[in-house]
């Protein structure tokens, strides 16, 4: 946008405002993220923010790689740097303190509590998510199929499971899925 | 070590102290997250679960089920945030950065190149047909990583902690509540009963 005075500014004034209030991880900052890129800040189209998030999760990486894509198409390498530093380093932050403070009071009562409070919603939330995303990527019965089978090896093997995204990638090139 | 803690939460106190074995250094702690996040197709958790607590045994399961715990309700990218929490757990800062650097530092290089190359040639089918097949296997991979972080509560016998987990995942991936909602009732209601069976397992 021509009213904006510098696009690394606005890159990172968004994605470092944005992190702040993406509880639950990257994936479930993605429709914010959309929001900011296509409607508010007219940084890319809807055709290149899906292309964008496929290559995001075709790279290796933590989820949070979308960031860096929408900056580098927006500013080129010092884009990419700056919206993932911003969209990084101040919860990195915040995660930092808070750790330590918890370590610090390893035998104070209430943070053990609370921590292992926590335990099982964030494993019922994962489940969960891996649900919501079955439900998209699992459309026909051989995807079931993949899923299950990745999910049994990993989970009963010590098989590198690097093997079972290649044998997925190579059934999905092939067009089976 | 307090007396209200034994059965619940035990290994956390002695493992994290500083006198314990295995202690990473700088290199090691950058190595590790690198090499953790680009075998990471469609998610680095189920390889910073297999690094640390199979591979490394720099954490147990229940230290690394808290720890991401943690991670995970704080906002941000939460395995960002485990790396910094991790890296400087054993290393200050300076252990922070070098995991954080390991994990987004070389997947940064390769997704930067993946966007030029499409910005160069644009076709992106085949590229899209193959991720559907690896996002296919990623989630069965996510679903076993939930299995392995589940078993310290099946082998406590730990039955109130299941029923929250099992209520969560109803809640959020059967019913589709909202996401703040369902923490605003779920996380004060675990913690109660955290502290229940605390005084429980004390009487």
């Amino acid at each position: 946008m021509s009213s904006e005075p510098s696009p690394i500014a606005a890159l990172v004034w968004t994605f470092g405002l944005m992190s702040l209030f993406a509880v639950g991880g990257a994936n479930s900052a993605i429709p914010e993220m959309h929001r900011a890129a296509v409607d508010v800040h007219h940084w890319l189209t809807d055709k290149q923010f899906a292309d964008v998030f496929a290559i995001s999760q075709l790279s290796p990486g933590p989820n949070v790689l979308i960031v860096t894509l929408i900056g580098y198409s927006v500013a080129g390498v010092a884009g990419a740097l700056a919206a993932t530093v911003a969209m990084c380093g101040p919860t990195a932050l915040l995660a930092y303190y808070v750790s330590r403070f918890l370590d610090r009071s390893r035998d104070a009562r209430w943070p053990a509590i609370i921590q292992a409070a926590l335990v099982p919603l964030s494993i019922g939330l994962m489940a969960a998510s891996g649900l919501i995303v079955a439900q998209t990527s699992d459309q026909s019965w051989i995807a079931i199929l993949i899923t299950i089978v990745a999910a049994a090896l990993a989970f009963a093997t010590r098989i590198n499971p690097l093997w079972m995204l290649l044998a997925g990638g190579l059934l999905g090139f092939a067009g089976v899925v | 070590m307090p007396p209200e803690s034994p059965p619940v939460a035990a290994p956390a106190p002695d493992a994290s102290a500083p006198s314990a074995p295995l202690q990473p250094g700088l290199l090691e702690l950058f190595l590790a997250f690198a090499k953790m996040s680009l075998a990471g197709f469609g998610g680095v958790l189920v390889w910073a679960r297999r690094s640390i607590v199979e591979q490394h045994r720099w954490m147990t399961a229940e230290e690394f089920n808290e720890t991401f715990a943690l991670c995970h309700f704080l906002p941000g990218p939460n395995i960002v945030n485990l790396s910094v929490v991790f890296g400087s757990r054993f290393r200050g800062i300076a252990g922070g950065l070098a995991a954080f650097a390991g994990l987004v530092g070389p997947p940064m290089v390769i997704a930067t190149i993946l966007a030029a190359l499409y910005a160069r040639y644009g076709d992106i089918d085949v590229l899209r047909r193959t991720l559907a097949g690896v996002a296919c296997a990623a989630v069965g991979l996510l679903f076993a990583v939930v299995l392995k972080m589940m078993m310290p509560l099946l082998k406590r016998r730990d039955v109130t902690g299941l029923v929250i987990l099992a209520a969560v995942f109803v809640a959020i991936g059967l019913i589709r509540w909202p996401l703040q909602i369902v923490l605003l009732v779920a996380i004060p209601l675990s913690i109660a009963t955290t502290v229940l069976a605390r005084r429980m397992v004390k009487a």
